[in-house]
């Protein structure tokens, strides 16, 4: 009996903080609830239609998706690099770990107040850099062709260190004779070795990486909060930022819970997706 | 390996520009930040300036201290609800375990934003916008903690437990003064995994604080920049430094253990 004793503090906080309101999350999404109004009504998939007809909630996604597909192979490939030459020797190893790192750690509104300096169209040091070199110089996080593009590579610039020591972890759960063995069989060149060894051991860790990845980038909102508001005329409009503002600036509570309703589900569709790879394709051991 | 050596002080050069020009910004007069010139060094030092603005228009410590205290607050009651069930679904059987680790496994998939809106209701319903409770509460419970600490006592010997039963020990001293000292290397982890993403979190506290009492760090930047800084650059990477610096500091001191924390815990996002 001890055992439900010690699970029953959990058990409640779960029941109350997680899975009572997650619920109520699902239910909220077929009313027409709003902040402060004393009466709800049951409209069934009503705020699903609104939103395939908003035209705003189209942008929206499709802004998502772009970021997603930029922000993930980039920061994938980039911490495979990273890890692979941070490790190829002992030099230097913890000080570069550290300085790639150092974005995860760092607190993302203030890295972002850094940024919005940075990419400032006039008094910015990339835009000076690129005025020196005669190139033209893009107005960044202010106009709508080039704001995705800007969001998308400070969400790179964060999330590669995060990527790398996760790759990291996959390189050293390689074991050494089979560089060896691939040695013996005539692999010859470091690429040779990447191909047959290290890629395929590290398979697992790519499809874990790549999943992960693609939820956190969806979950992009603090950049976006700070930097843009999903402006300039919603160029940066993101998913999580739309269900905030329908929730809590426009107090459609009902509406914002059918949005975040879309945004779980593409979380669990990414999650099974996962595990059904993983069990058919990419084990090995 | 002259070249990977000369690669790799490139590419991290790029990844600390911002660090470089925040900090460089921060020291600069508003003038010569203004006439956009790409030297880093400042040829005037207005560091007294802009910190001292920073300082005196808003409660800086006060952030800080809020920061740790929600935080500190998270952390301590996801271990006391996490380590006892944790420690229960790895080595005692008991009616319901079976459920009880099927609805962990169900709360790994549910990000937090999802019962976000029905927590504001709540929260707002019984008077709590605003405090530390509505910062902290939604965040005591963490189905990840739950697993990763089933998953660490797991690997540890029955014998340890038996030798602790056979001196008379409950199963509640047990856990707090066999298992968790045993457990270290994951409470540590997840402990670092924990304040991390909370310390940098905006979206929940962007929704619940109102005013600058109970600001975290986050919102404390936001707030300067839209109150006090305007095009004051300098000001407002003062600012950034300052919230910055605690977490960055804490990791240059202990930077093995934030990456094998995040590393490990990683696992999950």
């Amino acid at each position: 009996m001890a055992g439900a004793l010690m699970t029953l503090p959990a058990g409640i906080a779960y029941l109350l903080l997680l899975l009572l309101p997650t619920l109520a999350t699902v239910l909220l999404a077929f009313t027409d609830y709003e902040l402060g109004a004393t009466a709800l009504g049951w409209i069934g998939l009503d705020n699903f239609r609104e939103m395939l007809a908003d035209r705003g909630f189209g942008v929206s996604v499709r802004n998502t998706l772009v970021y997603v597909g930029l922000v993930t192979p980039v920061s994938i490939l980039g911490g495979l690099g990273l890890a692979l030459l941070v490790e190829a020797g002992a030099r230097g190893r913890a000080f570069f770990r550290a300085v790639f790192f150092l974005p995860v750690v760092s607190l993302t509104v203030a890295m972002a107040a850094a940024w919005q300096y940075l990419l400032h169209p006039t008094i910015g040091p990339v835009n000076a850099a690129l005025r020196a070199m005669g190139v033209g110089t893009p107005f960044w996080l202010s106009s709508s062709d080039t704001v995705l593009l800007s969001l998308a590579a400070i969400g790179v610039w964060e999330s590669i260190g995060f990527n790398m020591v996760l790759f990291m972890a996959g390189l050293t759960a390689i074991p050494r004779e089979l560089y060896a063995a691939a040695e013996v069989d005539g692999a010859r060149g470091g690429f040779d070795r990447f191909r047959l060894v290290t890629w395929p051991l590290l398979g697992p860790t790519t499809l874990f990486v790549l999943t992960i990845s693609m939820i956190r980038s969806l979950r992009v909102f603090d950049t976006v909060a700070v930097l843009t508001q999903g402006g300039p005329n919603k160029a940066s409009e993101v998913l999580l930022f739309t269900m905030y503002q329908q929730g809590f600036t426009y107090l459609r509570l009902g509406y914002s819970a059918a949005i975040t309703l879309v945004f779980l589900a593409v979380v669990l569709a990414l999650m099974w997706v996962q595990t059904r790879v993983l069990d058919k394709r990419v084990h090995y051991a | 390996m002259r070249a990977r050596i000369a690669v790799l002080a490139l590419l991290g050069a790029l990844v600390l520009m911002p660090y470089l020009w925040m900090v460089a910004a921060s020291v600069k007069p508003v003038s010569e930040i203004f006439r956009a010139s790409l030297s880093i060094w400042p040829e005037q030092f207005a560091a007294a300036e802009n910190y001292g603005k920073v300082l005196a228009r808003v409660p800086v410590l006060h952030y800080l201290w809020n920061g740790v205290v929600v935080c500190g607050g998270i952390l301590l009651f996801q271990l006391l609800f996490a380590v006892p069930a944790g420690y229960a679904l790895a080595k005692l059987r008991f009616p319901g375990r079976g459920i009880a680790f099927g609805a962990v496994m169900l709360g790994l998939l549910v990000p937090p934003h999802v019962p976000a809106l029905p927590l504001y209701v709540a929260a707002s319903g019984m008077g709590l916008l605003d405090s530390y409770t509505a910062l902290i509460a939604p965040f005591t419970i963490s189905a990840f903690a739950i697993f990763l600490f089933r998953q660490f006592f797991s690997a540890l010997p029955d014998d340890l437990l038996h030798a602790a039963r056979l001196d008379g020990m409950g199963e509640w001293s047990i856990v707090w003064r066999v298992v968790l000292p045993n457990a270290w290397p994951a409470a540590t982890a997840f402990a670092i995994f924990s304040v991390v993403s909370h310390w940098n979190d905006l979206f929940w506290p962007l929704i619940v604080v109102q005013g600058h009492e109970h600001a975290t760090p986050a919102l404390g930047v936001l707030y300067f920049r839209s109150e006090e800084a305007g095009d004051d650059f300098g000001a407002m990477m003062a600012a950034a430094v300052l919230m910055t610096l605690p977490l960055v500091l804490a990791f240059l001191l202990a930077q093995r253990r934030f990456v094998e924390g995040i590393a490990t815990t990683g696992l999950k996002g």
